[in-house]
């Protein structure tokens, strides 16, 4: 993408950005311009990540043993309700288009900022009054449902905070909304002149796959959690059979919303992972309209999955058959992005800078999580892997392997333009490395384990499958290096980091193409756009 | 390689069935796998930064078309892949969740956080499940609270146990043995203790395991107790002054109800016209039997069951 409009924004001194406009309380929490919002968001789900994240690390020291020696059971089902709440809904989903989609998704179509300021900062509001509720239903005693509130031990029989927990995840919902309307209103009014629909950089097009998901699948998570809480506290029966209730009601409903949720996030990690690759390929996206399709695929066939969620929940044998046809299609669009990436580095000029380990991390890690998730969407097969750990390994690969990455490879992407510092580079590639590591020493062998039969959410297991915990508990504890590095060395960056320039990667896209970091209103005209995206001159490296 | 294991025990006949899918899918995402890999590391080092090597790539409408028929290409071949591992799974899953006629019965009941079974012989169980070898075996399940799930990873079953209804799971064991028995749905604080064992015994074995305690009364002798206890052949006895069906021969007939369906009696459909009589009477009747919700268990519920099933011979052959 180029603008003829703009020239060199290298003069524009460092008190005209966004940042300098002031630093009080006052002037963060009543701010209106989607870059402070988009940080703001950083800032929390950091937090909350913490919190899921020290969630993980008790489960996983717990499992090292098979009697649960570190915590009691009670505990035990708490904290993988925590991570398993506070990961879904806190982090994962808000992740990048909450906090890169924010900050970018405005920038990249040319625009001074969202079509709704003030209902994103709203939105933002929502989100941690919903934390602030969830995090007292924990303190208060926690909940020990998981995050998946099966009903009728959700609505009648467990007595931990359910009601409180839901109310969290109920309020933050509506902030999930918002941010989907906003943005899908932003791309299709605020475009800048020559910025057409098939000249969108494919980050635009995730945002706005996963915005329509945003819009189209809360409302039913809402719906759902709305009745789970008015049977727990009214006795009304919906779910509960003792009351008249059917406990399959709440288990299509509820993945009616959450099968979609793993494409929300799973998306814009792919969004990101376009943008990284094309720039340090120095090279377009093969087959770029087949990728802005098969996102829109994914996000429509999504919808119509839910039910490989229940093939031994008794529901009928032709429904789960319809429901596992429908899923080999859905991943049809899945592997058509990962061969057009793949096909991207053909004639290349490539260079493994950070962001390209992650994004390489990205696509491997996707790959396996997807192929595992045919063994799951396989009747037959599935019978054997439901509810054990393979089932638990293979959401792992894709939310944690493909969002998680996605996420840190497109935090090292823009992080200079961001925040207007580099980060330490050698530091950065060896977080890359770690963490793939790390998290395929985590993950790989709960396949295993997962096959001979071992059960999720199981703080007591037998013996023999304890060499697999072992080696799943060793790779968690590198894994926690990779993830506390990047932490450490990015707000190093922030103080000791050199400054960085408008255009660190060379990189195509009008984001590059504004100061670092961006002027308030992100353009000081409006940039007009002549070329397509990823118009990538062969001979330019990312170093200039 | 006990200490490093990789497969659970085969010990039904779905067990290598489900093995072989697994394999199936093993090698043919391992292939993928590694060529998105071998390609990608390929490419990535033969085409990194500074290297001289060509890169000219067509351009034009012939390029164009070229590009479209790879791209044809490489959605045609995984959809048609996949569709034929879809055809292979779901006949699998099909063997899986028909139950043979001559399977004998066993009846669980599932609790927060045990395993009730009780074998038509009267013979019950907690947390252990004794079956023969090389006979079909069907679980009639249901739970007393909330969802649990059956599950034996060494005949590859699993199945959820629902309150409210009865859910059914059908195996045949070909090898004798213990086996992991795992409630796989989460229950609540102790759903890792709510674990049991399989015991596959030789076929002469189990029926003196079976007839070990002759003296305790068979589910349907203890059903007929409850029957007269609840005043049941008040109505449905031969003698009953009020109009009720009559149950001998009923199990396993087509039955005409008053709304127009006709319904098959089976294990459902009895314990449907106890808990809500009102929806389930037959035509010719008046509904005026009125609903047992509440007044009585599970365990009960499925020994009535047994009792009416035994008024009930000479019923399943005659099906169409």
């Amino acid at each position: 993408m180029n603008s003829t409009a703009i020239a060199s924004h290298d003069a524009i001194a460092a008190d005209e950005s966004y940042l300098s406009s002031g630093w009080n309380w006052r002037s963060w929490l009543s701010t209106l311009d989607h870059k402070r919002i988009g940080i703001l968001y950083t800032v929390t789900i950091t937090l909350l990540f913490g919190i899921g994240g020290a969630a993980a690390a008790l489960i996983r020291l717990d499992l090292l043993t098979p009697h649960s020696q570190l915590v009691s059971v009670e505990t035990y089902n708490k904290l993988f309700s925590v991570h398993g709440v506070i990961m879904v809904w806190f982090f994962l989903i808000p992740s990048i288009p909450a906090t890169l989609g924010n900050f970018l998704l405005p920038i990249m179509v040319g625009a001074r900022d969202v079509a709704f300021p003030r209902l994103n900062l709203f939105s933002w509001y929502l989100f941690v009054a919903g934390a602030l509720v969830t995090i007292y239903a924990l303190l208060a005693g926690g909940v020990d449902t998981g995050w998946t509130f099966y009903a009728p031990y959700s609505t009648t029989f467990s007595s931990s905070h359910v009601f409180a927990v839901a109310t969290g995840v109920f309020i933050a919902g509506f902030s999930s909304i918002l941010t989907g309307l906003n943005f899908i209103v932003t791309v299709h009014t605020m475009r800048a002149p020559g910025l057409s629909w098939f000249r969108l950089p494919l980050f635009i097009w995730a945002m706005y796959a996963t915005s329509l998901i945003l819009v189209l699948a809360t409302p039913v998570l809402a719906m759902t959690l709305m009745l789970m809480g008015m049977e727990r506290i009214f006795g009304i029966g919906v779910f509960d059979p003792a009351l008249g209730g059917d406990p399959l009601l709440f288990q299509h409903l509820f993945w009616f919303y959450s099968h979609p949720a793993v494409y929300i996030m799973i998306v814009p990690a792919m969004g990101v992972a376009s943008e990284i690759i094309s720039c340090f390929c120095r090279n377009s996206i093969f087959g770029y309209r087949a990728m802005a399709f098969a996102m829109l695929a994914i996000a429509a066939f999504g919808f119509l999955v839910w039910g490989h969620h229940m093939f031994v929940s008794g529901q009928s044998a032709y429904s789960g058959t319809v429901f596992s046809l429908l899923t080999f299609l859905v991943s049809v669009p899945s592997a058509v992005k990962v061969f057009n990436w793949t096909a991207t580095f053909y004639k290349a000029r490539v260079s493994f800078d950070a962001p390209m380990l992650y994004a390489l991390g990205f696509i491997g890690l996707f790959t396996i999580g997807g192929l595992t998730g045919l063994f799951l969407a396989s009747l037959g097969l599935d019978v054997q892997l439901h509810d054990t750990y393979f089932v638990v390994a293979h959401f792992h690969y894709v939310m944690v392997g493909g969002a998680v990455m996605g996420f840190f490879g497109g935090m090292h992407f823009w992080w200079p333009k961001i925040t207007g510092r580099m980060y330490p580079e050698g530091w950065a590639r060896f977080s890359a490395i770690l963490t793939f590591i790390g998290f395929n020493l985590t993950f790989f062998p709960q396949f295993i384990v997962g096959y001979l039969g071992m059960p999720r959410r199981y703080p007591i297991y037998p013996p023999e499958f304890q060499v697999w915990n072992v080696f799943s508990s060793a790779g968690a504890s590198l894994l926690v290096f990779g993830y506390v590095l990047p932490f450490v060395y990015l707000m190093w960056s922030l103080r000791y980091g050199a400054v960085a320039p408008a255009n660190p990667w060379n990189a195509k896209g009008l984001e590059w193409e504004t100061a670092s970091p961006p002027p308030s209103h992100n353009f000081h005209a409006t940039p007009v756009v002549t070329e397509e995206a990823y118009a990538y001159a062969r001979a330019e490296s990312p170093h200039g | 390689m006990d200490s490093l294991p990789f497969f659970p025990d085969r010990a039904s006949t779905m067990a290598g069935q489900v093995d072989n899918l697994y394999f199936a899918w093993l090698i043919l995402s391992g292939l993928v796998a590694l060529a998105v890999a071998v390609l990608i590391v390929w490419f990535a080092i033969r085409y990194r930064q500074g290297t001289a090597v060509d890169r000219t790539v067509g351009e034009g409408p012939e390029h164009e078309k070229k590009m479209q028929r790879i791209e044809i290409v490489w959605t045609v071949v995984p959809l048609a892949l996949f569709m034929a591992m879809f055809v292979w799974c779901t006949e699998v899953y099909y063997r899986n969740v028909t139950v043979p006629k001559n399977a004998m019965p066993i009846y669980v009941v599932a609790k927060q956080w045990m395993w009730h079974a009780e074998h038509p012989a009267g013979e019950r169980e907690i947390n252990e499940l004794h079956v023969p070898v090389d006979r079909p075996v069907e679980l009639l399940m249901t739970s007393q609270d909330v969802i649990h799930s059956l599950s034996i990873p060494g005949f590859r079953i699993k199945q959820d146990v629902l309150p409210g209804r009865y859910t059914t799971l059908w195996f045949t064991a070909n090898r004798p043995g213990e086996y992991h028995l795992f409630c796989t749905q989460f229950c609540g604080t102790s759903h890792s203790h709510m674990v049991g064992r399989v015991i596959v015994m030789e076929q002469v074995a189990f029926e003196s395991w079976l007839s070990a305690h002759s003296n305790v009364p068979t589910m349907a002798a203890r059903g007929a107790q409850r029957y007269h206890q609840l005043g049941c052949d008040g109505c449905h006895g031969a003698q009953a002054a009020v109009q009720a069906p009559k149950l001998e021969g009923l199990f396993g007939r087509q039955v005409p109800l008053r709304d127009g369906r006709t319904v098959l009696v089976d294990e459902r459909y009895i314990r449907d016209a106890v808990l809500l009589p009102s929806q389930n009477v037959p035509a010719g009747y008046e509904a005026n039997m009125p609903s047992y919700r509440g007044q009585i268990g599970e365990e009960e519920l499925l020994e009535i069951v047994e009792y009416v099933k035994s008024l009930g011979n000479a019923t399943h052959e005659e099906m169409p």
